[in-house]
């Protein structure tokens, strides 16, 4: 029945990977972020992840306070933010927020304001998705560590 | 997937990772560690160039283009200046053939594309000839 759990619980979260990979939304460097957990390192997606938001968000709100400003013209410190985002959005494998960075950062380098605001809606847009979709993942797993302690007691 | 990672720890490789980014220092410290290669990490060129001047030297440095204070060109220039000779390799999103020509004219000996993985690692080190690809 607690096997059935852990089973049911694998599943879910191979379902989800398939779709989030189907989707674009992550891409096989995601792969290799997993590669790279090991006993010594058991947490580390999970880590490296949550560095993600929390650099992420910094920038988003940057982002939109430079953007909110009437008088802004900084268009080469919203180019230096989409290159923290894009660089970091590839490293983890997060294909779609990364695309929609690089289309952000076009708009930036011809100086287009509205541009800019749309590409921040639409990266913005993403990146929750993908912070969602990441928070559904991270909970089947400790869903499926619990399930998988009760039927291993130590 | 772990068969085909060589371990070259026997070879003590050290190396330096030098990124402002805290997602990439996290992912390029490990892809190092899991190689058995041991590494300090810094996120800036400046900082690169003042552990340098502490006396610290590395055989490898993976060096980010787009840096604070101190830009991957400029450190790689200052490293050269200093007669640093270790192998740099640079890394970067930006792979602009004129952007690339740049970086690589400041004194790098290799050049990989973000994101960088185990096997683009390896290629590197195949690259700069630590390690002999079988």
């Amino acid at each position: 029945m607690l096997g059935l759990g852990v089973d049911r619980l694998q599943a879910d979260i191979n379902r989800l990977l398939t779709s989030l990979f189907h989707q674009g939304v992550l891409d096989e460097q995601f792969l290799q972020l997993q590669q790279l957990q090991d006993e010594t390192s058991p947490t580390f997606v999970y880590d490296v992840i949550n560095i993600y938001f929390d650099e992420s968000e910094k920038l988003l709100r940057s982002l939109r306070l430079l953007l909110m400003d009437r008088e802004f013209s900084d268009y080469k410190k919203i180019g230096l933010h989409l290159n923290q985002l894009v660089g970091s959005s590839s490293s983890i494998g997060a294909r779609r927020v990364r695309n929609v960075c690089v289309a952000f950062r076009s708009a930036s380098e011809l100086n287009n304001r509205p541009g800019c605001l749309r590409g921040l809606e639409v990266v913005e847009h993403e990146y929750h998705y993908l912070k969602n979709m990441m928070h559904e993942l991270f909970q089947l797993e400790q869903q499926r560590l619990l399930a998988a302690g009760v039927r291993y007691p130590m | 997937m772990a068969g085909e990672v060589p371990n070259l720890e026997a070879s003590k490789l050290t190396a330096l990772v030098v990124d402002d980014n805290f997602v990439n220092q996290s992912v390029h410290h490990k892809l190092l560690d899991r190689l058995g290669i041991k590494n300090d990490v810094v996120s800036n060129g400046q900082e690169a160039v003042d552990v340098h001047c502490s006396g610290r030297n590395y055989d490898l440095i993976l060096m980010d283009m787009d840096m604070p204070i101190m830009n991957g060109i400029q450190a790689t220039r200052r490293l050269r200046e200093m007669g640093i000779e270790s192998k740099i390799a640079g890394v970067t999103t930006r792979a602009e053939e004129e952007e690339v020509k740049e970086f690589m004219e400041a004194g790098l000996n290799d050049f990989q594309e973000k994101p960088l993985t185990i096997s683009k690692l390896v290629s590197i080190l195949h690259n700069l000839e630590f390690y002999v690809q079988t």
